[in-house]
């Protein structure tokens, strides 16, 4: 392992010395446009193609590229949110796949699909690509949905629910003396006031913690429940400097996951996002923002260990869009952390961004990406 | 041709149910036979650890692990959370906490309720031990839940607290349970969305409402709300139909389950007049070894039907090849 600071440090000054970007990868690929929607408690009058669809304009409007001219789509979306098979097939309707295109899916978030698609431009088999991810959480009961991904012998038969798990993960934080009640709250807090400045959040502003969910989570370290879609645009090299002013450079992206089973891990660490980022080049230098996918206040605790975050205060801005605390459509949310931190880039706010997406109970399986600004 | 008003939303309950049939491998088999029988088995790594609930490969070496052993039916609290409120199918009905428990002689953690008066008896390295159900049949919910070990007595006897080393287990049981059934059900309200609805409602006053792409021109019914040729909103409903040509068939000579139709049956793809694109139905009132592509044929709708029951032919005559084979 590379030797790294201690805590990444914004620089000082916008004059220091740019760090050259290391190149590790066959080709340079950057997040060049994003786009989302208003992420909504339930969106009963829209289909799902039709949710999804003005989002994949936008982002196509911000490069000018017609559906025709992607070189590769990739989606992000659950079956299990809709209740139907191969609910994702109704979107493509939205892409235009006819003349046939090449596409694929991930029934993952869509930061996974971003990975695949991030691969596809790697190997050469496309310059663009179009990334888009969708979750439609109101028609069912999203807690009692998520128990299905759960190991099918010794645990789903308990119908043990996502708020339950992330419980278990916090009382395990608060025990270890990494957190408390109080601090989560302020957690909660900062994420939902800090949505007030982004417009398509759910839940902004002063937001009552609420009573205890499941003990010691309360309303307010939940995150709210809702439908919505995202996507992204990526392309490579020159390709990239053609469709956007200042491209936001995937750096470094990785993907690990833990074991299935709970009991078998140290649920107040993240190895599988620390080993990650160390893949992706986090650890080479400083971030001066940080895009994490925490559904739960208890989980940005977990992510700042192992991302060697720290605390407020460090000069790091730690999810400055709000968060999955504020808006957290299942399965677009990692997709948009990583949109969120391209965004930044692409309007300057930001050098040098993690961005991170997670899947599964308790930050199971972790993405973790660099992104990078072209320094004046 | 009308620009589509905001749609009345509609909705029906959607109800998605699997009995999900799971065979057992020979370490999962012993475990959940074993809690049948009142045992609790784990299995142990090279490296010496006991795993409860057992895996059948190493975590960490991806190493085949058999050697079974019995664990006792005691053990620690490891993390825990209060649930004021369970849901549907969780293994209590009552306020409960949900634990992961390091049972005695084990090295890894159980995940299951804790049924306890309330948050306040509950604590982390609190002493529990398993309450069996009443009625086992080889499945984790054979443990009914956890208790607290001060919850009874605590004297040595069978319901001590007292922990135990592992043990070795040869993991035989007389009529081994191999396969579990774990009945899934998950309820959902369906809503169809705009263009679905638009289509359902016209249905209902019989008539058959496609939707125009505004780039393409063409008219898809049922609509889906977006073309997927450009890739945009079809917002203009068109009026197709009643009448359509017959594209392409099949015979039909299986019986499904639950279907009131005698077989063989004609299953055909539809062009709707005015159409750009063909929708699939039923073709009755002629023999099915009559029914051809080019056949002309309208719908039938039954008393109170929301949609055609099937389609029967106009007595026109077939429609020229060249009149839908773009459409095949």
């Amino acid at each position: 392992m590379p030797a790294t600071p201690a805590r990444p440090v914004r620089p000082a000054t916008p004059s220091a010395p740019p760090a050259p970007r290391k190149r590790r990868y066959a080709r340079e690929v950057a997040v060049v446009a994003f786009a989302q929607s208003d992420h909504r408690r339930r969106t009963d009058e829209l289909s799902e193609v039709e949710m999804v669809m003005p989002v994949l304009h936008q982002v196509l409007a911000q490069t000018g590229l017609k559906t025709g001219e992607i070189g590769f789509t990739c989606s992000g979306s659950s079956d299990y949110l809709a209740g139907r098979a191969f609910s994702f097939t109704m979107t493509l309707d939205g892409v235009g796949a006819w003349p046939p295109i090449s596409e694929s899916h991930v029934e993952m978030d869509g930061a996974w699909a971003l990975y695949e698609a991030w691969v596809k431009i790697q190997t050469g088999e496309a310059d663009t690509a179009l990334v888009y991810a969708y979750g439609k959480s109101s028609p069912g009961s999203v807690r009692d949905v998520l128990t299905r991904q759960l190991d099918p012998y010794y645990v789903a038969p308990l119908w043990p629910d996502a708020v339950a798990l992330a419980a278990l993960q916090a009382r395990a934080l608060i025990d270890a003396g990494d957190t408390d009640e109080q601090a989560l709250a302020a957690i909660g807090a900062r994420s939902r006031a800090d949505a007030a400045a982004n417009p398509h959040a759910q839940l902004t502003g002063v937001v009552p913690q609420g009573d205890h969910q499941v003990a010691p989570l309360r309303t307010g370290d939940c995150p709210p429940v809702g439908d919505g879609a995202a996507a992204v645009v990526l392309a490579a090299g020159d390709v990239a400097r053609s469709l956007c002013a200042r491209p936001a450079w995937i750096t470094g992206i990785d993907h690990r996951i833990e074991a299935h089973g709970l009991g078998l891990r140290d649920l107040t660490d993240s190895p599988s996002t620390r080993t990650a980022a160390e893949h992706a080049g986090l650890f080479d230098g400083p971030v001066d923002t940080a895009e994490l996918h925490a559904p739960f206040s208890s989980q940005e605790v977990v992510l700042r260990k192992a991302l060697r975050l720290g605390g407020p205060g460090d000069g790091v801005a730690v999810n400055p869009s709000g968060g999955a605390l504020a808006a957290n459509p299942m399965m677009a949310a990692g997709l948009i952390r990583i949109g969120e931190a391209a965004a930044r880039i692409h309007r300057g706010a930001s050098d040098r961004a993690v961005a991170h997406a997670t899947s599964g109970p308790c930050l199971q399986q972790n993405l973790v990406a660099v992104l990078e600004g072209d320094r004046a | 041709m009308t620009a589509a008003p905001p749609p009345e939303t509609l909705r029906a309950p959607l109800v998605v149910e699997f009995p999900f049939t799971r065979s057992l491998g020979p370490v999962q088999s012993a475990f959940l036979t074993g809690l049948r029988e009142g045992v609790v088995l784990g299995v142990k790594t090279s490296g010496g650890k006991v795993m409860v609930p057992p895996v059948e490969y190493d975590p960490v070496t991806a190493e085949e692990i058999r050697e079974l052993v019995e664990v006792a039916p005691t053990g620690t609290v490891t993390t825990w959370a209060w649930n004021a409120s369970p849901r549907p199918n969780q293994p209590l009905a009552t306020p409960f906490a949900w634990v992961l428990v390091t049972l005695d002689g084990a090295g890894t953690g159980l995940l299951h309720a804790l049924d306890a008066p309330g948050p306040d008896a509950v604590r982390t390295g609190m002493r529990v031990r398993v309450r069996w159900a009443a009625e086992r049949s080889g499945a984790i919910t054979d443990i009914a839940c956890f208790e607290p070990c001060d919850a009874g007595p605590d004297d040595g006897g069978p319901d001590s607290c007292d922990g135990a080393p592992a043990r070795p287990h040869d993991g035989a049981f007389a009529d081994p349970v191999t396969g579990i059934v774990a009945a899934a059900r998950l309820d959902y309200t369906y809503t169809p969305g705009r263009a679905q609805t638009a289509y359902i409602n016209g249905l209902a006053e019989r008539k058959t409402v496609g939707e125009r792409c505004p780039s393409c021109h063409k008219v898809y019914v049922p609509p889906r709300g977006a073309c997927p040729t450009c890739g945009v909103a079809t917002t203009d409903r068109v009026e197709v139909g009643p009448a359509g040509t017959v594209t392409t068939y099949c015979i039909v000579n299986i019986k499904a389950r639950g279907l009131d139709i005698d077989v063989p049956y004609v299953y055909a793809h539809i062009a709707l007049d005015g159409a750009g694109l063909a929708l699939h139905g039923r073709i009755g009132g002629i023999p099915y070894d009559q029914v051809r592509m080019g056949l002309r044929v309208e719908p039938v709708w039954t008393e109170g039907g929301r949609h055609p029951d099937h389609y029967r032919p106009t007595g026109e005559p077939d429609a020229d090849y060249d009149a839908y084979k773009e459409l095949i």
